[in-house]
């Protein structure tokens, strides 16, 4: 019997070219890139070279893209020329884009899964870290930076060493109202923002099967903040049924071809992990971070801790800058904490599950403080009017924005002021993050919610209607 | 892209966990082109105040350490984005090598690719090091990567990095001129890849895989 093999093992012997000095030259199913990536483009023009394989590359205008006036021109010129930069170089390369003005546009990582364009089985790469999100669909898919995305365009390929392995299982139920941003906040408290360095993460259990293709994207996404250099869902009958009839997605003879490979995308019983965690669904609070990085985080139902309790004296000094970066004080309760202001947005949270469960909490309440809702995609936008989430966003107080990656990591003009706390649903809370000198808390969507209503950080279980 | 084989020079303690790449490069100065300058927006947030001057409390900003061309860090250096100008950042001010117990993955990666190297040592070499550059901030700092060694006053320490890293930069290797060497093995792989996945390729899109 052959030896049984993890999920992980197998999507990398799928896309192994050859082996040299402890490295595998992998081959590249997709390739996204964004405004970002102009360091990229330029090392192309001084190469003379072009893409190597421009069918395969898709462009998507998100990081810079203004998220208000989208029918008027890009006031900022730096801005401006970084979108037509994308436009341009996209062109010049005959690559697919999703520009300002197409129906398709929005965040990378809510688009790509969006058309059908991340499938089961890919190896997915882009010039991002929260490329991790397309691991969701069994996809083997990781973040790099300009060299690697270079590579990508000249050879549609990279060097990598084989990451070790680690599964996280995440067994039970989940209460009403929680989600894949509590669990994922839930196991970075647990292992560390480094806590998966070096680690290709397998998420696997009965909490995560019940996720849906939403959570598990928030999930994976978050994967890269417990420094892992992938997340990774095995695909089921909810990925498969998600699938169906995207733009992109295999269809007729080759879907059907498709399923005979995506079925075998698992681990297989015994294999071997290298590490391995376990979650209880049930233990899992509604989770807040207090610090500057996400693995500073809480149930909801903490205090900020206390320096002077802390035995590492490492540890201590760190709680101790981030707390007064943070403008807190030790042992202040975590739902104490006013906020200026709120951001339901980011790869990480704005898909319409997630704008459906923020509404839920905000439909027929205020909120105390002002705030923006950026929708993860201008799809998800156009389906959240439909459902009339914009008008329970707007009638709350809230603003609602176009796409893009907004306040999440503030390159477009969206910032949170020097000073001033947010409630974010987004992924990363360190200084500086919205804006400089801004105070970023992350929790999910409800949260947020929650604490909009409530003017500070709040459990958002009482505030759940029953149904 | 530049060797690194070893390096004497002054080194800077920045013992803090979790200096993410958006402290070392804020985002708002992702947009500028690389011409060499990136030094100067290196840890802005962090060297200089709201209203442009600097910090004296930073480490950086201290005499010597103003001139360090090492950094020692703690644990998760250089997690979370991405963003290959946290790289050139370091490189453009005139550091050539970080040492810390972890970096962020991505970090790791594009240090090498930009002739950056990137020490692992344990989180107890860490704090004793950096114990000992903060009583004689003066004490210069060896890094020789061939042997794979740390030398400091009378610390010496073996640090690990992983090999395939550790060759590209003895080497000032370019990956893009290496992968070339291998044309011949990524035109196979493609023409039997489009057999065995069919369905890899975009449904819609017309695509060279043919």
């Amino acid at each position: 019997m052959n030896t049984p093999l993890t999920l992980f093992d197998k999507l990398w012997s799928t896309h192994a070219i050859v082996e040299r000095d402890g490295e595998t030259l992998l081959w590249v199913d997709r390739h996204y890139v964004h405004e970002g990536s102009f360091h990229a483009f330029s090392r192309l023009a001084e190469r003379g070279a072009s893409v190597a394989e421009p069918g395969l590359t898709f462009g998507v205008t998100d990081h810079y893209v203004p998220t208000r006036g989208r029918n008027k021109p890009i006031p900022n010129p730096e801005i401006a020329r970084m979108v037509s930069q994308l436009e341009k170089n996209a062109a010049d390369q005959n690559i697919t884009l999703f520009g300002l003005n197409d129906r398709r546009q929005g965040i990378v990582h809510v688009v790509g899964p969006e058309l059908g364009l991340t499938l089961p089985g890919l190896l997915i790469v882009c010039g991002d870290s929260h490329t991790s999100t397309h691991g969701a669909f069994g996809a083997f898919a990781f973040g790099i930076g300009a060299s690697e995305v270079a590579h990508v365009l000249l050879t549609q390929t990279l060097w990598q060493k084989k990451p070790k392995r680690m599964r996280i299982t995440v067994d039970g139920r989940l209460s009403d109202g929680l989600g894949a941003k509590d669990i994922a906040l839930a196991i970075i408290a647990n292992i560390g923002a480094d806590g998966a360095s070096g680690h290709a993460i397998e998420f696997a259990g009965s909490a995560i099967r019940a996720l849906s293709m939403e959570g598990r994207m928030t999930l994976c996404n978050m994967a890269i903040e417990a420094g892992g250099r992938c997340g990774i869902v095995a695909p089921d009958a909810t990925t498969f049924d998600y699938l169906k009839d995207r733009e992109f997605s295999p269809k007729g003879e080759a879907l059907d071809r498709a399923m005979q490979d995506w079925i075998d995308l698992k681990s297989d019983t015994g294999a071997q992990f290298e590490r391995e965690v376990s979650i209880d669904a049930t233990a899992v609070a509604p989770f807040v971070t207090w610090g500057t990085s996400p693995e500073d985080a809480l149930p909801i139902d903490a205090s900020v801790p206390d320096p002077a309790r802390e035995q590492n004296p490492e540890r201590a000094k760190y709680i101790r800058a981030a707390i007064d970066y943070m403008g807190l004080s030790a042992g202040k309760r975590l739902t104490d904490i006013t906020i200026d202001r709120v951001f339901i947005g980011s790869c990480t949270n704005a898909r319409i599950e997630d704008l459906r469960a923020a509404a839920a909490i905000l439909a027929g309440r205020v909120s105390k403080v002002p705030g923006l809702v950026s929708p993860g995609s201008s799809s998800v936008k156009r389906q959240a009017e439909e459902e009339g989430l914009d008008r329970l966003f707007r009638d709350a107080g809230l603003e609602w924005a176009d796409s893009g990656c907004s306040m999440c990591v503030g390159i477009n003009g969206d910032v949170v002021a020097p000073g001033a706390r947010c409630a974010s649903t987004t992924n990363r809370n360190f200084r500086g993050r919205q804006g400089a000198g801004a105070r970023t808390h992350i929790m999910s969507p409800a949260m947020v919610a929650a604490a909009a209503v409530s003017g500070h950080l709040a459990d958002m279980r009482p505030l759940l209607r029953k149904v | 892209m530049e060797k690194f084989t070893r390096i004497t020079a002054t080194a800077c303690p920045l013992p803090a966990e979790n200096i993410d790449t958006d402290q070392i490069l804020p985002a708002r100065y992702l947009k500028l082109p690389r011409k060499g300058e990136h030094g100067k927006v290196l840890f802005y947030d962090l060297r200089f105040d709201a209203a442009g001057s600097e910090r004296p409390d930073f480490a950086l900003n201290r005499s010597p350490w103003r001139e360090a061309k090492i950094i020692v860090g703690g644990r998760n250096f250089g997690g979370g984005s991405s963003r290959e100008a946290a790289v050139y950042a370091l490189y453009d001010y005139g550091i050539r090598c970080v040492i810390a117990p972890s970096y962020g993955d991505i970090f790791s990666q594009n240090a090498t690719k930009n002739g950056l190297l990137t020490a692992v040592v344990t989180e107890a070499e860490g704090r004793t090091l950096t114990a000992a550059l903060t009583r004689e901030p003066g004490l210069v700092v060896t890094v020789d990567l061939e042997a794979q060694s740390i030398v400091c006053g009378d610390l010496r320490y073996q640090f690990t990095i992983d090999p395939a890293r550790r060759t590209r930069l003895l080497n000032g290797w370019d990956d893009i001129d290496l992968t070339d060497s291998f044309r011949d093995q990524i035109g196979a792989f493609k023409a039997a890849d489009v057999r065995r996945r069919p369905w890899a390729s975009p449904a819609t899109a017309a695509t060279r895989r043919d």
